[in-house]
């Protein structure tokens, strides 16, 4: 079972690994993008960790939905009310439980991912965070490592692709050979939750 | 920036904007506010100021600018949204008005939360400058909410040639 303090693990392990990773989010956000991803992630993930810090929620729910709030207030770019909305409806969806299962959050977790698609109006395939959330969400019934392989290699999977959404979408064709750093930024978020799960 | 509106408090408490919307005693209802919401603060700020001037002389609606980061950085803060809104609020709902990316999904988002806006707020899907223009002065002649995002979703189809 996992309780808040897993859940703080992992939103603690996104933020070492997004401050780790933010020049290369950064630097993939610079052809395609405003250069603004690392950045704005790493100010998003540091407030994550200040708030949990000082409020100190006491379930999984209120971890998440919390988090989700301050990347939200936070982040400044459309990463914010997209992990925001992420975070936060994955945590309303495990509502007040002291402990989930692994099913639970796999579950709620699609629900996440469902309003983030929702919210942005993409589809799997137009070269967003989307195409390494919904793979991982589909592997997460097998074990968080296969989750987080999935969202890597769905990122990597971005690369060939045409960017239909968010500022991307106007290179048309110029878009096509980077990866997508909203997808990148995704797998770090799964790499981090197999990492608190001790995978 | 934005003038003082004749405020009823109480009046219309527990039914809602006027039946019919129009023809309170003494023309005395409540104004529909409007958010613009920018990446820039500039934008934000002067498409408020244009859209005001154009509504005329008399007393305007209530138009407030989110525009930027607190920082005063390009992006989209929540915070500054959450404050416009509710300072434009004068109960009869609030019109937000979004130029891309991040501030439109800043302001959906908010809400999706549910407690960070006013009661009556909602995000009008309309191009920013003439839709901006369009529910300003749309809001000053009294219309409510639904006749305010109307007269700017209208704005897409004014065709320029």
């Amino acid at each position: 079972m996992l309780d808040a303090d897993f859940f703080r693990r992992w939103m603690t392990a996104a933020a070492v690994a997004v401050d780790r990773e933010a020049d290369r989010l950064t630097a993939l956000d610079s052809p395609i993008g405003d250069a603004d991803h690392g950045t704005n992630m790493q100010r998003g993930f540091r407030a994550v960790v200040a708030t949990l810090e000082k409020e100190a929620p006491d379930t999984p729910g209120a971890v998440l939905t919390l988090s989700g709030r301050q990347l939200i207030s936070t982040v400044g770019g459309a990463s914010g009310p997209l992990y925001g909305t992420l975070l936060r409806r994955t945590g309303k969806a495990l509502g007040d439980a002291a402990e989930v299962s692994a099913a639970e959050l796999a579950a709620a977790l699609r629900t996440g991912v469902e309003a983030v698609a929702t919210l942005g109006g993409a589809a799997p395939g137009d070269k967003t965070m989307l195409d390494a959330l919904f793979p991982a969400v589909d592997a997460l019934a097998e074990s968080f490592a296969a989750a987080r392989d999935a969202a890597e290699k769905g990122a990597v999977a971005t690369t060939p692709l045409l960017a239909r959404k968010g500022r991307a979408s106007y290179l048309g064709e110029r878009s096509i050979g980077h990866q997508d750093p909203g997808a990148t930024s995704s797998a770090l978020l799964f790499a981090t939750l197999a990492e608190a799960a001790g995978e | 920036m934005s003038e003082e509106t004749p405020v009823t408090e109480g009046t219309v408490s527990g039914s809602g904007p006027a039946d019919g919307g129009q023809g309170d005693a003494g023309g005395q209802h409540k104004l529909v506010g409007v958010v613009l919401v920018s990446h820039s603060a500039a934008v934000a700020a002067s498409v408020a100021e244009l859209a005001a001037g154009l509504a005329g002389g008399g007393a305007t609606a209530p138009v407030a600018a989110a525009g930027g980061t607190e920082d005063g950085g390009l992006g989209t803060s929540s915070e500054l949204i959450a404050a416009a809104a509710a300072g434009v609020d004068r109960g009869a709902g609030v019109a937000l008005l979004a130029d891309l990316g991040s501030a439109v999904l800043t302001v959906k988002a908010l809400l999706a939360e549910g407690d960070e806006l006013p009661d009556g707020a909602r995000l009008v899907d309309a191009p920013f400058v003439e839709g901006a223009v369009a529910a300003v002065v749309t809001a000053s002649a009294g219309a409510d909410l639904d006749a305010v995002e109307a007269a700017a979703v209208e704005a897409y189809t004014y065709r320029k040639v």
